[in-house]
């Protein structure tokens, strides 16, 4: 049985700020441990060259690193042919990129169905489709935070060509039932895409057992670095759409008035890729699957369930939070208000209703006090206005946890609400 | 206490039971300033004769820092002549909440700043703006 302590020594950063960091801000961003440290200082070290197209041994060592990387994390996800992966630079860059090449097929009075509860990369590219009359829907949420399934089947329409969901919401922790939508969506025959930056660092995804046609994920949230994330694509559907960015590494010939174009996934490929960043994100994967994703959910199941008690014991009386309390369908973030903030009518609102702000502590004051306990959380909208004016509230404090905390960084946390409390008082 | 706790207490205390808060009836001028990041949402109205500041008041809402400023600001600047209120910079106001403040909570506390010399700044186009 491995140790969670144990794990906590493997991440320089955490071991330098020692107590004086308790890193409660995952769900935005992970550290990393010294074994994807060490992969790129190693790659710099030893294989450093330009992948593909070197005809010299170096960049043929290079650029087998590089696949090797995709090989491995396909095999992470469940994916049976790598050439389904393609590296991009994050999430958002991977959603760009679906709803650019998938908006050459859509026209005006086509649906798009979403969530309410997703982050703003998987709105605001699809938004861009509105200029040629696409037309966006948004599935409502229930009381407690999961997705209100019957709305989601009503606003399936036969206009819908794609769903586009988030798999684990980065406000509620919701998690959805992804293998379901994917079945709603196939069956009504939509599209359908998974947002899996707040899954697949979390627990086992299995993209063939989902059946999800393409799934979008960042590496550094998931311990590997930033400026690489994974668009996984059901390979005919990838191959069949449409390229992103022009340029080198993408094509096959190119004269001067046209171009061919190479296969998937060097098609979504231009330019000089990020191999830095897939031997970090391969180490990262290594590192996950040597702890075991059914362990790493459990941790955090545990963690999540564990604040939730502590919610009830402390019970302080301005505290709310925000989403699913079972278990099986909570992630590990854990978002919350000390005394709501509501957002204000300008128009109207500031002279009409005499605002005074009682005890109530804003969002970022909350996120500055924990940061005088060494508590880091993530104070604001969180990238999901939509879903943080449904919820009719100004701003949130979200503390989302990853396999370095504990129940003592929980502890903690309700220690320094229950003083900035005091304090405001 | 240390010089950062009793700023911290003396911010609060305006935060909890903040001065000058409402509007005046006739003011001059009015205007709200919004933070669009954080929602921090702040309405000034000013009562200016001769070039000098004879009342101001606010009504807000946000968090300690822009609300906490918003009071120790319109303390401040009540009779002073507009001349000198546009000199305040943004130096003068995180001196004034004596508090160390990141770059993520310095627009918190510039908030009422910007709105005061919006004000201001409206008030002379209208007075002296030549038409």
């Amino acid at each position: 049985m491995l140790s969670w302590q144990q794990i906590k020594g493997d991440f320089p950063l955490l071991i330098n700020k020692g107590k004086n960091l308790i890193f409660l801000d995952n769900a935005a961003t992970t550290q990393k441990p010294k074994q994807v440290i060490d992969a790129i200082v190693d790659y710099y070290t030893n294989w450093n060259s330009n992948v593909r197209r070197g005809i010299y041994r170096l960049s043929e060592e290079a650029t087998d690193h590089y696949e090797k990387s995709r090989e491995n994390i396909s095999n992470f996800i469940g994916s049976s042919d790598p050439r389904q992966l393609a590296f991009v630079r994050n999430t958002t860059e991977a959603l760009n990129l679906l709803a650019y090449s998938m908006g050459h097929n859509l026209h005006e009075g086509d649906e798009i169905l979403l969530t309410i509860m997703e982050h703003h990369s998987n709105i605001v590219p699809w938004q861009f489709l509105q200029e040629k009359g696409v037309k966006l829907k948004f599935a409502d949420i229930n009381e407690d935070g999961t997705l209100d399934m019957e709305d989601f089947r009503n606003k399936l329409t036969r206009k819908t060509k794609v769903v586009s969901v988030t798999h684990c919401s980065n406000l509620l922790g919701t998690i959805n039932d992804a293998a379901e939508l994917a079945k709603l969506a196939h069956d009504n025959g939509s599209l359908f895409i998974l947002d899996g930056a707040q899954s697949v660092p979390h627990m086992p995804v299995d993209v063939e057992k989902l059946d999800c046609d393409f799934l979008a994920f960042s590496g550094h949230k998931m311990l590997g670095p930033m400026g690489i994330g994974v668009l996984y694509g059901k390979y005919d559907l990838l191959n069949g759409l449409p390229p992103f960015n022009g340029g080198g590494e993408m094509i096959s010939q190119v004269y001067t008035d046209h171009s061919t174009y190479a296969d998937a996934p060097e098609k979504f490929e231009a330019g000089t890729p990020n191999v830095e960043g897939a031997i970090g994100l391969s180490a990262a994967v290594d590192y996950l699957r040597n702890i075991g994703m059914d362990e790493v959910r459990s941790h955090e199941k545990d963690l999540i369930s564990y604040t939730l008690k502590k919610e009830e014991e402390h019970h302080i009386d301005i505290l709310k939070s925000y989403g699913p309390r079972d278990m099986e369908k909570r992630g590990g973030i854990y978002t919350f208000n000390l005394g709501e903030f509501n957002p204000l009518s300008m128009s109207e609102g500031l002279i009409n209703e005499q605002i005074r702000v009682g005890s109530n502590v804003h969002p970022h004051d909350v996120a500055t006090g924990l940061d005088s306990s060494n508590v880091a959380v993530r104070a604001g909208h969180h990238c999901a206005m939509p879903l943080t004016h449904r919820l009719n509230v100004v701003a949130t404090s979200r503390a989302s946890y990853y396999i370095y905390n504990s129940r003592e960084d929980v502890d903690l946390l309700f220690e320094s609400l229950e003083k900035i409390r005091r304090l405001y008082a | 206490m240390t010089d950062e706790e009793i700023s911290t207490e003396i911010l609060l205390d305006h935060y909890r039971n903040p001065h000058n808060y409402g509007q005046i009836e006739d003011a001059n001028e009015k205007l709200i300033e919004f933070n669009p990041v954080c929602g921090d949402t702040v309405q000034i109205t000013i009562r200016i004769e001769n070039d000098v500041v004879t009342d101001i008041k606010f009504i807000g809402r946000g968090c300690s820092v822009s609300q906490g400023s918003a009071s120790m600001l319109t303390d401040k600047v009540k009779g002073m002549n507009i001349g000198e209120i546009k000199k305040i910079n943004q130096e003068d106001i995180l001196n004034m909440l004596g508090l160390k403040l990141g770059p993520s909570r310095e627009k918190c506390a510039l908030l009422s700043l910007n709105a005061l010399h919006k004000c201001i700044s409206n008030h002379e186009k209208k007075t002296h703006g030549g038409n």
